[in-house]
């Protein structure tokens, strides 16, 4: 299988995030989800965790209580000694949801419980901590997500097709960060119906009426 | 629109903080930098690469003098790291117990090609944090396909530790400002918002200096 490259890429701001620890979950699943398939931003991530690393390397200390390695090696010999694990013990190499997306969908993209949110899009919210929404969107081919705006900001990963908006175009792998400044009404290519993986941290804000007065009731 | 879009990247992004990680990656076989960086060890190197030496004891021979070295030097540190994002002291002591621990079970994971010692154990520390301070999951990106050599390269090891030891130096030759910020960003358990409440600073000051932080790193990674 052909990959197209990835034009769209994470910023250093949420990359930073990400290495820090501080991003919610639904935040920290997209940016997982977008380095499993970018080469790029995995090496970036890379360089922001080795900040952390000279941080921890450079920063002050305080000490540890006085029996505490000896605790340290009774906690290692208690533990119960496994089998090393190789690191794609777990992978499915055939499927093509990333390992980060697979533990909350499952490795079926077809099997996924969708919602209609009208005009033939819909979306699956998934279980994460409340402090923001992730949610997976299905936009048929050719259709349009309603014209939204956004107090937060949003995070949008192409998994399948792709889709067009007032800023570019946004294939397989590519994400968009959008901000509170950015109003916009992403289109699907023809021909192949648009799966995307979606984070906010504060709801959309639809321009039309009919979608602000759905929005408590479908969560969007 | 390609073009655009890379250029957009390249500016906004980090040219020399990718070929530097990309470096430790063994898609980018990159270019002959890696052969003319191979220069002077410092001391910062040495001590770099004798951790690394101390994790793979731990991983072949079950060392437990190279484990109690590394946890001496490292478990002050994590402790002092989960002090700052908030943990008290006893929960603080447990949890630093369950990363050096962590270390032990999973030293045939770490390759020290792709982060030195202090990087991995920065990132199981983070998780940990995570798991103890907010009760989350983490997601992390799938390993890559190919997977990890049983025996990492020795120039590549040496690279990755030099230029850690490089991007130390650079930290510390910031000014206080921009490394304070820093700092906050990786250990205050904060997002820059809440950073620009603790501080009072306007939130475009906080995120124009981490800007400029990085780009100085940038500039002496090169």
């Amino acid at each position: 299988m052909t990959r197209t490259p990835i034009t769209h890429h994470l910023n250093d701001a949420l990359l930073m995030s990400y290495s820090a620890g501080t991003l919610p979950e639904a935040f920290n699943l997209t940016v997982a989800t977008h380095i499993s398939m970018c080469d790029d931003c995995r090496a970036r991530l890379g360089a922001f965790d080795s900040v952390g690393g000279a941080l921890i390397e450079g920063c002050e200390s305080v000490a540890m209580g006085t029996d505490s390695l000896a605790a340290t090696l009774n906690r290692i010999r208690a533990a119960p000694v496994s089998a090393p694990l190789t690191q794609n013990a777990n992978t499915v190499p055939t499927s093509r949801v990333p390992a980060p997306l697979r533990d909350y969908i499952g490795d079926d993209l077809n099997a996924v419980r969708w919602r209609s949110v009208g005009m033939g899009v819909k979306q699956a919210i998934l279980t994460t901590s409340r402090d923001a929404t992730a949610r997976l969107l299905y936009i048929p081919a050719g259709a349009a997500v309603p014209d939204h705006g956004h107090r937060g900001t949003e995070l949008t990963l192409v998994l399948q097709g792709a889709f067009c908006d007032e800023v570019d175009r946004f294939g397989p792998g590519d994400i968009e960060v959008a901000d509170e400044d950015l109003t916009h009404t992403p289109v699907a290519d023809i021909g192949l119906d648009c799966i995307c993986l979606a984070a906010t941290d504060a709801p959309l804000r639809f321009r039309g009426l009919m979608p602000r007065i759905a929005q408590p009731f479908l969560r969007i | 629109m390609l073009d655009n879009a890379a250029i957009q990247h390249d500016t906004a992004l980090s040219p020399v903080i990718v070929t530097r990680a990309k470096t430790t990656m063994r898609t980018a076989e990159l270019t002959g930098k890696r052969a003319g960086s191979i220069e002077v060890r410092t001391t910062r190197d040495q001590e770099n690469t004798d951790w690394v030496a101390c994790i793979i004891a731990i991983r072949d021979t079950q060392d437990e003098a190279a484990f109690a070295r590394l946890f001496g030097h490292f478990a002050p540190r994590v402790k002092a790291f989960l002090m700052r994002s908030g943990t008290d002291a006893t929960m603080a002591e447990e949890c630093t117990q369950e990363v050096m621990a962590t270390l032990w079970q999973k030293a045939h994971l770490f390759d020290p090609t792709r982060a030195s010692a202090a990087t991995w154990i920065f990132t199981i520390a983070r998780n940990r944090k995570i798991d103890a301070l907010r009760k989350q999951k983490r997601p992390e990106p799938e390993d890559l396909p190919w997977g990890q050599d049983p025996e990492p390269d020795q120039a590549d090891t040496l690279v990755l530790q030099q230029e850690t030891a490089q991007l130390g130096a650079a930290i510390a030759a910031l000014p206080d400002k921009q490394r304070d910020l820093i700092e906050k960003a990786y250990f205050g358990d904060l997002t820059h918002s809440e950073i620009a409440d603790e501080t009072g600073l306007p939130l475009g000051t906080i995120k124009s200096r981490i800007r400029l932080a990085l780009d100085r790193l940038r500039h002496a990674m090169k």
